[in-house]
C-alpha cells in the first residue's frame, strides 16, 4: 500500500462510492424533467444498450484478476454457447448464464487456466 | 404522455404491496443467482487483498456496482495511485448514467423531489434497470418507484450476504470459480438486455456495442466506454429512426 493510502474506508467513499455514484446523481438531474416517450429518452436507451454491450466486449476481451487466466478462446466460446444457449433455450437468460458458465468451467479445465 | 399501460390483475395497490413485488421479483430473477455468484467471488477476492469484511461489505452497499467494487479492491490491494484508482472507478460506472436517464422517466412520480430520487437511484443498477424496463409498464406510476426499490433492496440484501459468505469461504473456493464468479457479470449483461431489446434500435445497439467496443479498446484512446455507447447508441438510434420513417 502506498504512503498517501488513506484508510481503507476513507478510500471506499473517495475513490470509490463517489466516483461511481456520480452518474448516479447525474442522470437523476438529468432523466427527472424527461418523459418517457421524448425521443432523447429513445436515444439514451440505445446509449445505455450500447454501453452494456461495450461492458461486455470489455470484461471478455480484457478481463480484470482471475479470469485472465483463462485463455482468451475459452472465454470467446463460453460467450457465444451461452448467448446460443439463451436464443435456442425459450429465450432463457438463467439458460444462457448456465450454458455459458459450464463451457467456461469446462473450456478452463480442459485447455489449463493460469 | 404515453397510452396508460395494461395493467395486470396482480398490479399493486399501495407502496408496501409493490415493495413486496420488486423483492418478489427479484428473488425469482437470473440477478438473483447472478448477485450471489458474482459477491461471493467479491468477498473472497477482498479476503485475498487483506481488506477486512466489513469494509467488503460496505463497499457492496455503497457502491452497488460489480466491476467497479472490483477494481477498487485491486487498485487498494496493489497500491495503485489514488487519481488512476479514482478514474477507473469513474470509467466503470459511466453505464450507469444513461441507465439513470432512460429508466427515471418511466417509474418516476409525476413531479418527483429530488431528495426523494436519491435512494431509488442508487439501487439502480444494470439488474433493476432489466427488471424496471421489463415489468414497471404493468404497474401503476405512483408504484412504479417502490417497486425498483424492491427489486434493488432485495438484490443487495443478497449481494451483502453474499459477500460475507465469499469472504469466510475464500480459502475453501476452487481456483476456477474468481474465474466463473467474473465471467458470469458479461453472460449476464448480455442475455439480460439481449431479452429486454424488443425495438430494432436496441437489438442494434447491442450488437454495434459489441463490435465497437472492442475497436475502441484496442485503440486505448480512453474512455472507450463512454465513447463505445455514444457512437454505437446514436448509430442505432439513428437506423431505428430512419426505419421508423420509412415504414
Amino acid at each position: 500500500m502506498t504512503d498517501l493510502l488513506l484508510e481503507p474506508y476513507v478510500a471506499l467513499v473517495l475513490l470509490g462510492f463517489l466516483p461511481s455514484e456520480i452518474w448516479r446523481w447525474l442522470g437523476m438531474v438529468l432523466g427527472r424533467g424527461l418523459d418517457e416517450d421524448s425521443e432523447i429518452v429513445l436515444w439514451v436507451r440505445a446509449v445505455a444498450t450500447a454501453l452494456v454491450a461495450g461492458v461486455v466486449a470489455r470484461i471478455v476481451l480484457f478481463p480484470p484478476g482471475a479470469l485472465a487466466g483463462v485463455p482468451l478462446e475459452v472465454r470467446l466460446a463460453a460467450i457465444a454457447c451461452g448467448f446460443l444457449g439463451f436464443y435456442f433455450i425459450r429465450r432463457s437468460p438463467f439458460a444462457g448464464v448456465l450454458v455459458g458458465e459450464v463451457v467456461l468451467i469446462i473450456g478452463a479445465t480442459a485447455f489449463g487456466s493460469r | 404522455m404515453s397510452a396508460p399501460a395494461p395493467f395486470s390483475t396482480h398490479s399493486p395497490n399501495s407502496a408496501t404491496a409493490a415493495f413486496l413485488l420488486g423483492a418478489k421479483t427479484a428473488a425469482t430473477s437470473v440477478f438473483m443467482f447472478v448477485i450471489t455468484v458474482t459477491y461471493i467471488g467479491f468477498g473472497a477476492l477482498t479476503h485475498d487483498y487483506g481488506l477486512s469484511v466489513v469494509w467488503a461489505m460496505l463497499s457492496t452497499v455503497l457502491l452497488w456496482a460489480g466491476p467497479a467494487q472490483v477494481i477498487l479492491a485491486t487498485a487498494l490491494g496493489a497500491g495503485t495511485s489514488l487519481i488512476e484508482c479514482a478514474l477507473a472507478v469513474g470509467l466503470s460506472s459511466v453505464r450507469l448514467m444513461p441507465m439513470v436517464v432512460s429508466l427515471l422517466p418511466l417509474v418516476k412520480p409525476e413531479r418527483p423531489r429530488a431528495w426523494r430520487l436519491i435512494v431509488p437511484v442508487h439501487f439502480m443498477a444494470v439488474s433493476v434497470w432489466v427488471e424496471a424496463m421489463r415489468l414497471a409498464p404493468g404497474i401503476a406510476r405512483e408504484w412504479r418507484l417502490a417497486f425498483c426499490n424492491g427489486v434493488g433492496s432485495a438484490l443487495m440484501a443478497a449481494g451483502v450476504v453474499a459477500t460475507a459468505v465469499g469472504y469466510s469461504l475464500s480459502a475453501a473456493l476452487p481456483t476456477l470459480f474468481g474465474a466463473a464468479a467474473m465471467f458470469i457479470t458479461p453472460m449476464s449483461f448480455l442475455v439480460s438486455t439481449a431479452r429486454n431489446s424488443r425495438l430494432f434500435m436496441e437489438k442494434a445497439a447491442l450488437a454495434f456495442g459489441l463490435v465497437i467496443g472492442p475497436l475502441l479498446a484496442s485503440t486505448k484512446v480512453g474512455l472507450d466506454l463512454l465513447w463505445t455507447g455514444i457512437i454505437a447508441g446514436t448509430l442505432a438510434y439513428a437506423l431505428g429512426r430512419w426505419r421508423r420513417r420509412a415504414a
